[in-house]
């Protein structure tokens, strides 16, 4: 007889998360230690080991269930967020994480992640972010820079790229989030704080492939530039950032501007504080087209919006409400109907 | 005061059409008169035929929107090959419908339509209506159903135009008249729809269908009335039922049979649409639905729900199966139970939307990459759509595999009496899950079924991982060859074995074996029963076979093409049927072939038969 593992009478650790397969992406991927830090995560959250679903759709960062000793479901190009809407509106009681990359989920699947986040089931979405094909061996993806030149650029792209975050604020998203594989703590702090957001949870993680896009986001989370580069976002705080914390991000007009405190008499009263419960979309907006190399690049969870139903729930409302109005639907009334005859 | 006109001509069978513009009503008064007839005792069967623009130009050839039925004192297995009587609500209607009416035939215009601008936009140069011809070769009633309308409603509060919409319930109560009809179901119909919402509305059509019954009492001109005795049928309760309102039905009465919840998901496409709006009212059945953001989204949440353990079922028609394709691929490999129906319509591409075809089921078979066998089976009329539901969700949960179920337009939109039944008399469709007290093995299969077992998300112990890569028994990747053949030919034996499941096949005519062998499948039943029968009964050596199982073919079916001396297929598509019974039993069946957007009429199928057997 198995018996049930909780987090609190019997602690879940990291092991249990560890499925037996081997991990096959290439030595030195982005993608490990992102399995790291949700084996981590998920001992943390309290809920038991079996309620967790994890799924995926194609790439190298759609492996991920088969490394986690979860339930876990590997689907097909792009349309992971489908398989986890049925998951989720099916069995509310899951815990369901899915995973993706920049071209799974904003190539091919951009359209069905759109309406995972506007229908807004509790699903966690981890976006591997490498600005480029892995599996299919290095070509340019819808996150690929404008000049980007690779296997099917040679003379390099012109594709304008999809900014992962501004694409899940004008589906509404109630929760959006970045973080990076660089950064263990930050990731297992964001991937806590999505699980306890209600609704889905979009988090672009900037991830390394060590193969076809090497250290694409080196200039931002590089042990050089990260202080330079890199502004972690604190609930309540103004926008520091840089080596000696001594830059700040102001708006004038509508446009943001990085200054210098103790320089022309700015202060941190000048800077913009940290609000991811506002409803209002123009700061995280503002905030996401923050790029790299006119101003730092923002990381942490950029909206937080409260109070809109999971589409689950509103499933099981209608369902509920049905029932309670209509009485438990009876089905030899429903074969027979209103308009039968009888023979004799 | 009439009296002598109400002497009935009685008569075994009759099938009247109603035709007018899309807006004018036609499809509401087909099936109003359908109502009547079925509760007069007959037996039915409808064609609806409708444009696939909701609102054509109003007038146009493109607009005319038609409703067939036929009624009988005998089993009535189709709609009828061609009208007895003919309503034509305008000019466009009647050029359209015209050459299907029979010489002699009963030809009923209103003839307010019949002005200037409505003839020139049907084509017409000059009025047919004064063409002597038309007098001669048929039996032309002229009534102006838009001002005796009027009229009947002078005192009604509706505005004008309001009331001259109620035209068709005026010439539905004159086929009544005609035929003898009761017009209970339809004053009924009339407070159910409206007499709480819009009481002056019920009130006016009320006024109108009674005006239109009685003018045929008054009319100078004598008129035969015809009188259609009761079809002798089994005892028992009956409603009137549709395929798509069947295969509602039977999808939730399986859900309760299998005692799993239902979780529908589907992308609004014709002729599949009421399904999921037809679901989308039976949530106090606990149905959960979802209108997906298109037809593969629809595919996902249904496999999404299917792993978790839910009986999850989509519906589209052919263009929606195409985009399905990827996904009914990955529900092979993992081997998932899922009912996908497909509600055929004429192809390719997006084809004829709103006519008949039964060209998908090679798609069914093959659309799929690799080798990635689906079981098929097919609905042969509109109340047989609530058995295969019930029999497609039996194969997908027993089986743990998707499951294909052909419909088609004709069938989903005709309707027929049905014989409702007692859920008492249901299979039991349950089948346990993975036992949490057992090791769990992704790929261990029943001996019996080759099914594997399935564990659902929630369970302790059973976490594991599926997918479309290609896995061993464990469940782990696996890109050994070895393995991958082994377990390509166990999802194909997996699939061949559901044919020990099922009953035997029923020969329609001589059972031993004969001349020939009329073989079919889907909506095609009712037109190749009616030609056996009549040829039989007239001494032809004439047999047929209907066959709801595509995929497998059932055991017994190699034995009975083999007692034959001819096997004909008559298919609404190119002879898809065929192929798959040359290939399979080397058999060189005579393939009949009709694409044009149209069921079978008895008549073409009777002299393709008689020319066979020459």
């Amino acid at each position: 007889m198995k018996t049930a593992v909780t987090g609190e009478e019997n602690a879940l650790n990291k092991k249990d998360f560890v499925a037996p397969n081997d991990v096959r992406w290439c030595p030195g991927c982005g993608d490990y230690a992102i399995l790291n830090a949700i084996q981590r995560t998920f001992p943390e959250l309290g809920v038991p080991k079996e309620k967790f679903v994890v799924v995926s759709g194609i790439g190298c960062s759609s492996r991920f269930p088969y490394y986690m000793n979860t339930y876990g479901f590997h689907t097909i190009h792009g349309r992971a967020p489908t398989v986890a809407t049925g998951v989720k509106v099916a069995n509310p009681e899951l815990s369901v994480w899915m995973v993706t990359g920049d071209g799974d989920g904003l190539s091919i699947g951009g359209n069905h992640l759109l309406h995972l986040i506007r229908r807004n089931p509790d699903v966690n979405v981890l976006l591997f972010n490498n600005r480029i094909y892995g599996l299919t061996k290095g070509q340019y993806s819808p996150t690929s820079e404008v000049g980007k030149k690779t296997k099917s650029t040679p003379v390099g792209s012109v594709d304008y790229p999809v900014n992962p975050l501004l694409f899940a604020l004008g589906s509404e998203s109630t929760f959006v989030a970045r973080t990076s594989d660089t950064d263990m703590k930050h990731m297992v702090e964001t991937f806590k704080a999505a699980h306890a957001h209600k609704g889905t949870s979009f988090i672009e993680i900037f991830q390394n492939c060590v193969i076809y896009n090497n250290k694409t986001w080196e200039p931002v989370t590089g042990r050089e530039s990260k202080s330079e580069q890199s502004l972690f976002l604190e609930e309540g705080k103004p926008l520091v950032f840089g080596a000696e914390r001594n830059k700040g991000i102001r708006v004038n007009g509508f446009d943001p501007e990085v200054v210098t405190l103790s320089e022309n008499g700015v202060s941190e009263s000048d800077l913009l504080v940290h609000n991811s419960k506002t409803s209002n979309p123009a700061y995280p907006t503002l905030l996401s087209q923050l790029n790299y190399p006119t101003f730092p690049t923002p990381f942490g969870v950029f909206r937080q919006l409260e109070g809109r139903q999971t589409y689950e729930s509103a499933v099981d409302q209608q369902v509920a409400a049905s029932k309670s109005k209509q009485g438990e639907g009876d089905l030899q009334a429903l074969l027979t109907g209103s308009d039968s005859w009888v023979v004799e | 005061m009439a009296q002598a006109k109400d002497s009935f001509i009685e008569i075994e069978s009759a099938v009247v059409r109603f035709a007018g513009d899309s807006g004018d009503g036609m499809q509401t008064v087909g099936e109003r008169f359908t109502d009547s007839s079925a509760f007069a005792g007959n037996d039915i069967a409808t064609l609806p035929d409708f444009p696939a623009e909701i609102r054509a130009p109003a007038g146009t050839l493109a607009g005319v929107s038609g409703f067939q039925v036929q009624f009988g004192s005998r089993e009535i297995l189709t709609p009828g090959d061609a009208p007895d009587a003919l309503v034509a609500m305008n000019p466009a209607a009647l050029k359209s419908n015209l050459p299907d009416l029979p010489a002699g035939g009963m030809l009923v215009v209103n003839t307010a339509a019949f002005k200037k601008m409505n003839l020139a936009k049907a084509d017409y140069e000059t009025n047919p209506l004064e063409d002597e011809d038309l007098r001669k070769k048929y039996h032309l009633v002229e009534i102006d159903f838009t001002n005796m309308t009027k009229e009947a409603l002078a005192e009604s509060p509706l505005k004008p135009t309001d009331k001259a919409r109620c035209k068709n319930f005026f010439a539905l109560g004159f086929m009544y008249y005609v035929y003898g009809r009761p017009l209970d179901t339809t004053l009924k119909f009339f407070q159910d729809k409206w007499g709480k919402r819009l009481p002056d509305l019920a009130e006016a059509n009320t006024l109108a269908l009674k005006a239109g019954f009685n003018l045929g009492d008054t009319m100078e001109s004598a008129r035969n009335r015809y009188q259609i005795a009761k079809a002798p049928v089994d005892a028992g309760v009956y409603r009137k039922i549709s395929g798509n309102e069947a295969l509602v039905y039977g999808l939730v009465a399986a859900s309760k049979q299998a005692k799993l919840e239902l979780l529908y998901a589907g992308y609004p496409i014709t002729p599949a649409s009421p399904i999921l709006e037809g679901l989308s009212a039976l949530k106090h059945f606990g149905v959960k639905t979802i209108q997906a953001e298109d037809e593969i989204a629809a595919m996902g949440m249904a496999l999404g729900a299917s792993f978790t353990g839910k009986l999850s079922v989509c519906a589209t028609s052919g263009p929606g199966m195409c985009l399905k394709s990827e996904f009914i691929g990955l529900a092979s490999i993992t081997e998932l139970p899922l009912i996908i129906c497909n509600i055929q319509r004429g192809g390719p591409s997006t084809g004829l939307p709103t006519k008949n075809e039964q060209s998908d089921l090679l798609q069914s078979m093959f659309s799929r990459n690799g080798d990635s066998p689906i079981p098929i089976i097919a609905a042969h009329s509109s109340s047989d759509c609530f058995d295969c539901a019930i029999e497609a969700a039996r194969i997908a949960i027993t089986y743990k595999t998707p499951v294909i179920l052909l419909s088609d337009l004709y069938i989903a939109n005709g309707a027929e009496p049905w014989l409702i039944p007692n859920v008492s008399d249901l299979p039991d469709l349950e089948v346990p899950f993975a036992d949490p007290n057992e090791d769990y093995v992704v790929y261990k299969r029943d001996p019996s079924t080759l099914a594997r077992d399935q564990a659902i998300p929630g369970q302790i112990g059973l976490e594991h991982r599926i997918g479309g890569l290609e896995k061993n028994e464990e469940g782990g990747v696996s890109y050994d060859p070895n393995n991958h053949e082994e377990m390509t030919r166990l999802r194909g034996d997996k699939v061949n074995a559901i044919a020990d499941s099922l009953p035997p096949s029923k020969v329609f005519g001589d059972v031993e074996g004969g001349d020939l062998l009329v073989l079919g499948w889907g909506g095609t039943y009712g037109a190749i029963t009616s030609a056996v029968r009549n040829l039989r009964t007239e001494g032809f050596p004439v047999s047929s076979l209907h066959l709801r199982n595509l995929n497998p073919f059932p055991h017994d079916l190699c034995n009975i093409l083999s007692k034959f001396k001819k096997v004909l297929i008559p298919e609404l598509n190119m002879g898809q049927l065929s192929l798959l019974i040359r290939s399979k039993y080397l058999i060189d069946v005579v393939s009949y072939s009709k694409v044009q957007g149209q069921p079978f009429k008895v008549a073409e199928l009777s002299n393709k038969i008689l020319e066979t057997i020459r």
